[in-house]
Formats: structure tokens, C-alpha cells, sequence
């Protein structure tokens, strides 16, 4: 599936909710469910720090994709994060660097981006752009 | 705070003058519990706020003009409800400031152009807000001069005995909270001040959240210092006060430079004015100033003794409440306590809580609380605080505690 694709499928997942309380149950289950990153990754130099809560980032380029596991000391950051890597994991380079994200704002949840929240997800997708680019002029050396 | 005393206060007749909180927040009635962040404005404070842009707007000590003279006079008028409030002995001992931090800041700048030197000790204590650590941090890197820090114990109280090791001729000041923003801890300043000043150090205390809850004299506390915020007693944002003792802010040199604070001009030597204005350079926050003597008479209307009182049995009510929840802990259990309540549930994140209360209505704080040294020494992320003001009931914080109970079962 395109980066665009697994967007629209979670995008129609959350259509099941009406009610924010569903949504949340369904993240924090999420946040739950997904062992995400190796306890090995779970390094200072992974670390993106926020001010309420912390989320680690890694990354690896495999077969010319990048594979990103992740994770976040909070459960509901963990879940959105676990979105993300959904969304994002398992791309080349390119396809990460032309990505248009939109779905974190059709499931309504925005207000998680941002900067007042400094819960670590804005500077994380930050960062997952940053390795694409970083390992796109990898690849295309 | 130790004794509950009797208070008149009709909670239900105050609430009426705060217009915030008759809103409603994602569909539910707001409860605010983020005082310690900032306070809400009762429509006293809003009308005069209104009155001024509508009516008075002029600027100060510098008009010919009615209109002028009219504000000129009002906000040195909103000087003097100032002084009075905080017993201070003199009006000129008032400084306009943007806030606490601007208040420290101010000291940092002029007291340590002063008095500090390569080798002099500045006294701090773990539980301090990030504004009352980072300045003198910044002082003592420029002067080469040494940071000391007064320990705390388990429940969140300073160690007297540290701290009296900590003194020595070395120690040109002492910087203290009053009242903990995170664990709610009133300090026995006065005894830290009777200390310090055998010691022969000069003393601030960051006032931000004990002027809200607590009668404050500064002439009884004998502090050289003493900072605080308006629009955390109820007052607008913007606007502060540094007290100072005449005879220490008569030697300091001026803060900032520019209009106002000038006796004469010429490009060989500029003369500074006298104080206050020595150190309110530019046009002030005026606006600011009145609006904070108008939250100082609402204050006075109701009665420190009532809002300390009142506060008091909150802060019990709710303790009592979260102590009964399975697997929470309380930070900071000091006997001397103001109404801020830090907590952490077993297996879960603050933050989480935060978000999730939030979609019902209820305004918390989470995350370090501008206070990181404290959280690692407690070695924890941060807590969810929730800090009462005198328009909180116990019904809100019936309503809290079962809103803080979905949420736990949704997170465990």
C-alpha cells in the first residue's frame, strides 16, 4: 500500500467513532497492543524529548526502505505514534519525502501537533523527514 | 496552614463574577483547576481594563494634559494599593515589572552588577521554579560565582539543617520560593530570611504563588526581596512587582536604560531618575498596573484570611479523595501546604490523565511544572497538578475525581 493509501485505511477506521471516547480507547489500545522499539533503541541519541511526555525514534534503511520503530513513555502519544510509524514505516526515501500527511487531521486529531503540547510527535515527524532525506542522498550515492 | 480556621465566603456568589467559568469546554461545564498556571479574571478586573482603552488611555509622568495627569495618577495610586497590600514601607519600594520573572531578572541584572564577585556563593533550593534558577545560573557563569542548593526531603520540605551548612561568609544571597508551584510546600521564610541575614546575605523570595492564597508582609518577613505576578492573583498578564528595600534599590544601578528613568540627558552622562522610576524604563504596562489594584480590592473584598481558609479545605477535601484512588501517590506532603495538589497514578502517565480529563471539561496541569531539577530528584517525569483558587467548589472536585476514574480505566 502508498504512504497515501494506509492514510485513507485509518482514515476510514476512525469514520467507525463518533464520540472522542471511542477514539481514545481505540489509540490507547493501540498504544497497548504494539511492542514498537527494540528496549536496545531505546537510546538518549533516539530520544525526542517533550516537555510532558518522551518518544524514541529509530531508524534503519532496508532493501532501500526505511524501516522506523518507535515509542513513547505516554499511551495515548504511544498510539498516535504507532500511527505514524503505520503510515510512514516500510517506504523508500522518496516516497517519505513527497508524503503529504493528512490523516492526523481527518481523525480529528491536530490538536496533537501542537507546539503548546510538546508531547515530542511534532519534532518526531520532523525527524522521520530528516532520515528520509538523509538516507535518500545514501541511496542515491 | 496546619488548622483549618472558620471563613465567610459565598462561593456561590463569587463564581458570578468570573465570566469564564460559566463557558463550556469540549461540550462539558470548565472546571478549572490550572491556578497555579494562571488565575481568571473576576469582570472587576475586565471593567476597569475597559474603562481605561475606552476612557482613560494616556501616557504616564510625561503629559501636560488631563487626560494624562488623570492616568499618571491612577497608577500611582495602583502603587500605593500595592504597598499596602504587602505592608511595604514605602510606595517608591514598588517596582512595575512584567512579571516575576522580570522581577528576578531585574535583580539578577543590577543586584549582581553589584554585589556579586568571582567566588561568592548564591543560595537556591531544589524546588525551585526554573525562573528562580536560570538567572542566578546565568549570574554566577558571567561573575564566576557558585550556585548552592538547599535539599528537600521525601514529603517535599526544605532541610533547614543543609541549609544552614550552606551558609557562610560566602553567601552574598539567598534566592527562595515562598510556596512551591509543583508540590504546594509553604517555606518558613521567615526563618530562612532571620538566617540568611545572620549570615550577612541578602535574600529574595519568589512570591508568584503564596501573594494568591496567603497574607504577605514584608516588612514582618524583613526580606531585601520579593517578587510576584498579577495575573496569578487574579489580575491581568504582563505585570508584576519587585519589592526591594529602599536603602538596596537606592544603590543598585538602573536595570534598563531609556525614558523615564532619567533624571537629566546630555551624550556626555545621563543622571537616573529616583525611584521607583529608576527601574520602570519606557512606557509601563499601565493598564496592567490598575488592573492588578483592581484584583488586589477584590482580594481585600473577600478577605485573604476567608480565601486562605476556604483554599484549605479544598486542598484537604480533594487530598482525602485522591488518596482513596488505587495506586496514587501525592508529591509533596507537607504539613504547610497552599492548594496545589501534585499526583501520580501507578501505570500511567500524567500527561495521559491531562488529555483525557481535558475532553471532559477539566483543566489540569501536567508534564515537569517548570521545575525539572525537583522532578529528577524525585527521579519522575513530571506529575498532574491540580491547584484551587477561592471560585472552586467541592462539587468541581467531586466531578474531577470521577472524570480522573474513567480515565484510569481506560489507561490501565
Amino acid at each position: 500500500m502508498t504512504i497515501q493509501e494506509i492514510q485513507q485505511e485509518i482514515v476510514d477506521e476512525f469514520a467507525l467513532f463518533d464520540e472522542w471516547m471511542d477514539k481514545y480507547e481505540y489509540i490507547i489500545e493501540l498504544g497497548k497492543d504494539l511492542p514498537l522499539i527494540d528496549e536496545k533503541y531505546k537510546t538518549d541519541e533516539n530520544l525526542i524529548k517533550g516537555c510532558q511526555s518522551k518518544v524514541w525514534l529509530h531508524a534503519e534503511l532496508k532493501d532501500g526502505k526505511i524501516i522506523f520503530t518507535a515509542d513513547s513513555d505516554a499511551i495515548i502519544t504511544k498510539g498516535i505514534v504507532g500511527l505514524v510509524i503505520r503510515v510512514f514505516s516500510n517506504h523508500t526515501p522518496q516516497e517519505i519525502i513527497d508524503a503529504d500527511l493528512f490523516f492526523i487531521d481527518q481523525i480529528g486529531l491536530q490538536e496533537h501537533l501542537s507546539p503548546t503540547r510538546s508531547n515530542g510527535l511534532l519534532s518526531m515527524l520532523k525527524q522521520i523527514r530528516m532520515y528520509a532525506v538523509v538516507f535518500n542522498s545514501k541511496v542515491g550515492s | 496552614m496546619e488548622a483549618t480556621t472558620t471563613y465567610k465566603l459565598n462561593v456561590e456568589e463569587i463564581r458570578k463574577d468570573f465570566p469564564i467559568l460559566h463557558r463550556q469546554v469540549n461540550g462539558k461545564p470548565l472546571i478549572y483547576f490550572d491556578n497555579g498556571a494562571t488565575s481568571q479574571k473576576p469582570q472587576q478586573v475586565i471593567d476597569v481594563i475597559n474603562r481605561y482603552y475606552q476612557h482613560e488611555n494616556s501616557n504616564i509622568h510625561r503629559g501636560i494634559h488631563t487626560l494624562s495627569q488623570e492616568a499618571t495618577d491612577a497608577y500611582e495610586k495602583a502603587r500605593t494599593t500595592v504597598q499596602q497590600f504587602i505592608n511595604a514601607q514605602h510606595n517608591h519600594e514598588i517596582i512595575f515589572t512584567s512579571g516575576t520573572t522580570g522581577s528576578i531578572n531585574l535583580v539578577a541584572s543590577s543586584f549582581g552588577k553589584k554585589h556579586i564577585h568571582a567566588g561568592d556563593e548564591i543560595i537556591i533550593s531544589t524546588m525551585e521554579h526554573h525562573s528562580n534558577i536560570v538567572p542566578w545560573q546565568m549570574l554566577c557563569e558571567e561573575k564566576g560565582a557558585v550556585l548552592k542548593i538547599i535539599p528537600i526531603s521525601e514529603k517535599g520540605e526544605l532541610l533547614m539543617d543543609e541549609f544552614k551548612k550552606l551558609l557562610s561568609p560566602k553567601t552574598k544571597l539567598v534566592a527562595v520560593t515562598h510556596v512551591s508551584n509543583t508540590l504546594g510546600t509553604i517555606n518558613p521564610v521567615k526563618k530562612i530570611i532571620k538566617l540568611a541575614k545572620a549570615a550577612g546575605a541578602f535574600v529574595l523570595i519568589d512570591g508568584a504563588q503564596a501573594v494568591p492564597h496567603t497574607k504577605v508582609n514584608v516588612q514582618e518577613l524583613d526580606c531585601d526581596f520579593y517578587a510576584f505576578s498579577a495575573h496569578k492573583m487574579f489580575g491581568p498578564t504582563g505585570v508584576g512587582i519587585l519589592y526591594g528595600k529602599e536603602a538596596i534599590l537606592n544603590e543598585l544601578p538602573p536595570y534598563q536604560g531609556g525614558g523615564d528613568m532619567i533624571k537629566t540627558v546630555t551624550f556626555e552622562k545621563t543622571t537616573y531618575n529616583e525611584l521607583p522610576h529608576k527601574f520602570e524604563a519606557g512606557t509601563p504596562n499601565i493598564v496592567g498596573g490598575l488592573g492588578l489594584a483592581a484584583a488586589i480590592d477584590y482580594m481585600n473584598n473577600i478577605g485573604i484570611e476567608n480565601i486562605e481558609a476556604y483554599e484549605h479545605e479544598l486542598l484537604n477535601y480533594a487530598t482525602q479523595k485522591i488518596k482513596k484512588i488505587e495506586g496514587a501517590k501525592i508529591i509533596g506532603e507537607a504539613p504547610n501546604k497552599a492548594s496545589v495538589l501534585s499526583f501520580l497514578v501507578d501505570g500511567t502517565h500524567p500527561t495521559d490523565i491531562g488529555m483525557i480529563i481535558d475532553k471532559l471539561g477539566i483543566a489540569i496541569r501536567t508534564g515537569h511544572h517548570c521545575t525539572e531539577p525537583l522532578m529528577n530528584r524525585f527521579n519522575i517525569p513530571g506529575t498532574a497538578r491540580a491547584s484551587f483558587a477561592f471560585y472552586n467548589t467541592k462539587e468541581e472536585i467531586d466531578t474531577f475525581i470521577l472524570a480522573l476514574e474513567r480515565a484510569l480505566k481506560m489507561l490501565k
